[in-house]
């Protein structure tokens, strides 16, 4: 079997959750959510930590189901029988990477493409042109994660979500545990690729400047519910209320502080 | 279903035993009865058949019910056990005839009496029954003032000194209780003047003491006897008549000096006993090195089927005690209770269920070991951290490739650690099968026990601690060798 090349023509996948709500024990996470996210588009989810933005991406992926509203792909309602098919349609990376210790960097990549059929020498060759993607040299794809700094485990973590050719790309704070030079690259390569790839792309980050550099379309979240959706400029110059200004305040000294 | 099963194993593992297997005969757990089995092997093998002896089964309703379920062709049995506890509504003077009738339906056979009668006796020192006059327990009534020393049992017991008292019209007042294993002592140094004994007790001729006459015929008759099935008259008919040769040739005093030379001089039965038959003893367990290598072999075999055994179930019952959790706490919690079985109990309590031998043995450490792995296989699997357990699920891959690419890599270690701990606690249990017939290291400390002799306890007991430590050493290498190395370069750091 050969890997799927034609990454250009993917129409990637459309999310969308309605009237979500989700609760842990007594905490409200999600409190009836609607968004919706269109098909090759870039969104940001942001907000402090604990506003319920990892919790979209875990629903959108049948990790985690509503405990009441619904979540919808390209229009029809997720069912569990459906979640495999749609996992393997999407990468997915989390903060730290997620990466199996017990695999070298090349096993780890190789998992879903090798319970997919593809054989060694195919898997090999789309490791090896990802890890160009990413500036990796070669030899680390014969190492262990513990053998890697974060930078290049982070990389790898996204390498990994990228594989199979996904049609979307889930991502939760990935760049989050990396020290700024590193985070710096790696945006300017992730941007490269969301780009270039023409896949739905949702990233989680409470970076609001990150954010704006990857997405048009930002959505601030907090408690659970929508406080703000629309680009960065209309954040920063129409603020829906007090807490948009007060979030947008926090995070803007800190480039002029650099 | 325990035919069955029993059928299989032999079927799979021994078929050379299955087919024209040697006569079985077992013994009980004390010195006479290992003599009187390694009479009957003896004489089988000079007529030049094929017989083996499997020592100190265990008590008298092992040995009853492995007779009656076809596990062993023949053992040594007295009558007074028959009348007493084996056979209900027989008269307790019933004779070897009556006896006979009773065992025929049931498929046991009896021979004649072997010539000594093993009952309860009365026995005073020689020198001071000669002094008194006394050859019978009725001349006791002359002399009220002696003091009497019976063993706790007797004193309690309907038919010990109670009615004997009774029968004979016993005048004496002074009579106290002891502990058997002191009353020889007691007699000797003059503190009491009679005891109560076996009558073919070692300690007599060695004490020097007289065994009254039981001239009113107080104490039922344990007549020494060979049991055996039925069925060998068909299969094994010259091992019958090998056992009817044996009858009407031991009398006490040769029974006396036999046990006399196994307890007190520690001479192996064996060689007790092909003395007695005139034949030079055969050479099995004469050296050191070959003795250890069988048991090693018995014990080896015993720990490791049961502990393969164990990880067929425990590995797949832990990856479902960690997949639903109320099943979970409900298979960790019956493998605790398994656990919290005191080790003889579980192998007595496979008796009924499976009967004696190396089969029953591994089923009790087959369930000793279910819990260290279920319990290790359930925390390893349940203590994998949530961000590699998401990562896993999102992936995409089945339930069943997660957890052979994945769940079991990472819980390796802990699964290991379990079988590690399972097979260390096997190897020291596994001494106690030999109660049950199993052999192993167990052989030598029970018979070591029973002679009271230290150099055979440590002949088992020293194996097995050395067999501990290589099985510990050598799942330590395991571990070393499958634990995948990533997880090993992330414990370093």
């Amino acid at each position: 079997m050969s890997v799927p090349r034609d990454a250009e023509t993917t129409a990637g996948i459309a999310f969308a959750v309605e009237q979500a709500s989700k609760c842990y024990g007594k905490v409200v996470a999600l409190d009836r959510l609607d968004l919706d996210f269109a098909a090759g588009s870039t969104t940001a989810l942001i907000g402090s930590s604990g506003s319920g933005k990892s919790t979209v991406l875990r629903l959108l992926l049948g990790l985690e189901w509503p405990d009441r509203g619904s979540v919808l792909i390209d229009g029809r309602p997720l069912e569990p029988a459906h979640v495999l098919t749609l996992r393997r349609r999407v990468g997915y990376v989390i903060q730290e990477g997620g990466l199996f210790p017990h695999l070298t960097a090349l096993g780890n990549l190789a998992l879903l493409p090798r319970h997919l059929g593809w054989n060694a020498d195919c898997i090999r060759q789309r490791a090896e042109e990802l890890a160009a993607l990413m500036h990796l040299p070669q030899g680390v794809l014969d190492r262990y994660p513990a053998e890697l700094s974060g930078g290049q485990r982070q990389r790898l973590a996204l390498m990994r979500g990228l594989m199979a050719n996904p049609d979307a790309l889930l991502l939760d704070e990935p760049l989050g545990a990396l020290d700024p030079i590193v985070r710096h690259e790696l945006q300017d390569e992730l941007k490269q690729i969301f780009n270039q790839l023409g896949k739905t792309v949702i990233v989680v980050t409470h970076d609001l400047a990150e954010a704006a550099w990857f997405a048009d379309r930002l959505v601030l979240i907090r408690r659970g519910a929508i406080v703000q959706d629309g680009s960065f400029e209309d954040l920063r110059d129409r603020p829906a209320d007090d807490f948009v200004s007060r979030f947008v305040e926090a995070q803007r000294r800190l480039p002029e502080a650099r | 279903m325990r035919r069955l099963l029993s059928t299989l194993f032999c079927s799979l593992l021994l078929p050379a035993f299955a087919q024209a297997g040697p006569v079985r005969i077992g013994s009980k757990q004390f010195t006479e009865s290992v003599i009187l089995g390694e009479l009957a092997r003896a004489s089988a093998r000079d007529a030049g058949i094929d017989a083996l002896h499997q020592r100190e089964l265990g008590g008298t309703s092992i040995l009853w019910r492995a007779l009656q379920q076809g596990e062993i062709d023949a053992y040594p049995e007295y009558t007074g056990t028959l009348t007493q506890e084996l056979l209900r509504n027989v008269p307790a003077d019933a004779n070897i005839a009556t006896l006979r009738a009773r065992l025929r339906p049931m498929g046991i056979g009896i021979t004649d009496s072997l010539g000594f009668d093993n009952t309860y006796a009365i026995g005073m020192r020689a020198v001071q029954a000669a002094q008194l006059g006394i050859t019978r327990i009725s001349d006791l009534r002359r002399h009220p003032a002696l003091r009497f020393g019976f063993s706790n049992e007797f004193m309690d017991r309907g038919d010990g000194w109670p009615g004997l008292r009774q029968r004979y019209e016993l005048p004496q007042a002074k009579v106290s209780g002891l502990d058997h294993t002191l009353s020889y002592r007691a007699v000797t140094s003059g503190a009491v003047d009679a005891i109560d004994l076996y009558s073919t007790d070692a300690e007599i001729p060695y004490y020097h003491l007289r065994t009254l006459a039981d001239d009113r015929h107080y104490f039922p008759r344990y007549e020494a006897v060979y049991l055996y099935r039925l069925a060998l008259e068909q299969s094994a008919p010259a091992f019958i008549t090998v056992l009817q040769k044996l009858t009407g040739r031991i009398n006490e005093s040769a029974m006396r000096a036999m046990n006399a030379r196994v307890k007190l001089q520690g001479v192996k039965e064996n060689v007790v006993a092909a003395d007695f038959l005139g034949i030079r003893a055969a050479g099995r367990d004469s050296r050191l090195w070959s003795r250890l290598l069988q048991r090693s072999a018995e014990h080896v075999k015993l720990v490791a089927i049961s502990l393969g055994l164990a990880m067929l179930l425990a590995i797949p019952l832990g990856v479902l005690a960690a997949r639903l959790r109320r099943l979970g706490q409900l298979v960790i919690g019956l493998a605790g209770i398994l656990q919290t079985v005191p080790s003889l109990a579980m192998f007595v309590f496979m008796i009924p269920l499976l009967g004696i031998g190396t089969w029953p043995a591994i089923a009790a450490l087959f369930l000793y070991s279910l819990l260290p792995i279920v319990r290790n296989t359930h925390a390893g699997l349940v203590g994998i951290a949530p961000e590699l357990r998401e990562s896993a699920a999102a992936l995409g891959l089945p339930a069943g490739t997660r957890l052979r690419r994945i769940e079991l890599p990472l819980a390796m270690r802990s699964i290991l650690a379990g079988i590690k701990t399972a097979a260390v606690i096997n190897v020291g249990t596994a001494t106690l099968a030999a109660l049950i017939g199993a052999g192993g290291y167990g052989q030598p400390i029970l018979t070591g026990i029973r002679l009271d002799d230290v150099g055979l306890i440590l002949e088992g007991a020293v194996p097995a601690a050395v067999l501990a430590l290589l099985v510990q050493g050598m799942f330590e290498g395991i571990e070393r060798w499958l634990t995948p190395r990533g997880l090993r370069l992330e414990a370093r750091q």
